[in-house]
């Protein structure tokens, strides 16, 4: 009955599976994409967070501080790229995204 | 005790059900609404693990923000989204396998290793050091050994900023705006000018 580090990184190993399954069926959905990212990025800090809290560090909750960050920095910049792409094609499949390239 | 692990198993199993209808929701309205739900109830899980600093920041910053960001480019854009919803079936097969391999590997692994090693020495989670709270533990640690880290993420939050704004502005044409420069240039020599009428005629430009 006793809640161990096991059972937290059982949890995390799963939201992870959950966003890379994200990733794999919603393959023309951008937002969906992003939104996966999102939730592979909260796996690794319940990972960093329950090391940390186990193993008495305090620098896991650091790390996941920065993860947390670049997250935000990331979600930023891939909304506002979505919102030009939309902007200048009218829609948001990603099989049109090559022709982004330079 | 008993009370810790009815609530890790109640925020857990919220948290992976959501994160499930985050990836399967028709509608991405509810995907994004889904994800609020899943980051809260990790914000929960933080907190049983003692991490109460990281769990308000994941909800004021998840929750508070980039949720809402989402929310907003969700209904904002006008797209179809039952048309991006193809190929969903095609690639469910595929991704099922990968991602039950991934998941049967994942948590056979940290099932295993969690029991060994100096985690395994410590029984219970704890998140400050001595007497400390864990808010006042993250601020001696941060702003001291990782001071220049935490620099070099304000410069990375001040670049996405930045680029978010650079990528997303745009000027209206046929709006006349206020060059500044161009009236400081201006002088007596180019804003005045001398002209020999003759009796009789106008002017034009």
């Amino acid at each position: 009955m006793t809640v161990g580090l096991a059972h937290y990184l059982a949890v995390a190993a799963i939201l992870f599976t959950i966003g890379v399954f994200g990733i794999f069926v919603n393959r023309k959905n951008i937002i969906v994409i992003l939104m996966s990212v999102e939730l592979i990025l909260l796996a690794v800090n319940i990972n960093l967070v329950a090391f940390s809290a186990y193993l008495h560090d305090i620098t896991g909750q650091i790390f996941a501080m920065f993860v947390l960050t670049v997250a935000a920095a990331e979600a930023a910049v891939g909304l506002a790229i979505l919102v030009t792409f939309f902007r200048n094609r009218g829609d948001i499949a990603v099989d049109d995204v090559s022709v982004m390239k330079g | 005790m008993a009370l810790q692990a009815i609530a890790f198993y109640l925020l857990a199993a919220v948290t992976i059900v959501s994160a499930f209808c985050v990836v399967s929701a028709r509608n991405p309205v509810h995907s994004v609404l889904f994800l609020i739900l899943s980051f809260f109830s990790a914000a929960g899980l933080f907190v049983l693990l003692g991490a109460e600093f990281l769990a308000m920041l994941l909800v004021v910053v998840y929750v508070g923000a980039v949720a809402v960001l989402f929310l907003f480019v969700v209904m904002m854009l006008d797209v179809d989204f039952a048309s991006l919803r193809q190929g969903f079936a095609r690639y469910m097969p595929l991704g099922a396998v990968v991602a039950g391999v991934l998941a049967f590997e994942m948590v056979a692994v940290s099932a295993t290793v969690a029991s060994k090693g100096a985690a395994a020495v410590n029984a219970d989670p704890q998140a400050s050091l001595g007497q400390l709270s864990n808010t006042e533990t993250i601020g001696q640690v941060l702003y001291t050994h990782y001071a220049y880290f935490f620099q070099a993420a304000g410069l990375v939050l001040l670049v996405a900023m930045i680029g978010a704004i650079t990528l997303t502005l745009r000027h209206k044409p046929g709006v006349r705006r206020q060059v500044i420069a161009d009236q400081v240039a201006r002088g007596p020599k180019t804003g005045m000018r001398m002209t020999d009428l003759k009796p009789g005629q106008g002017i034009s430009e």
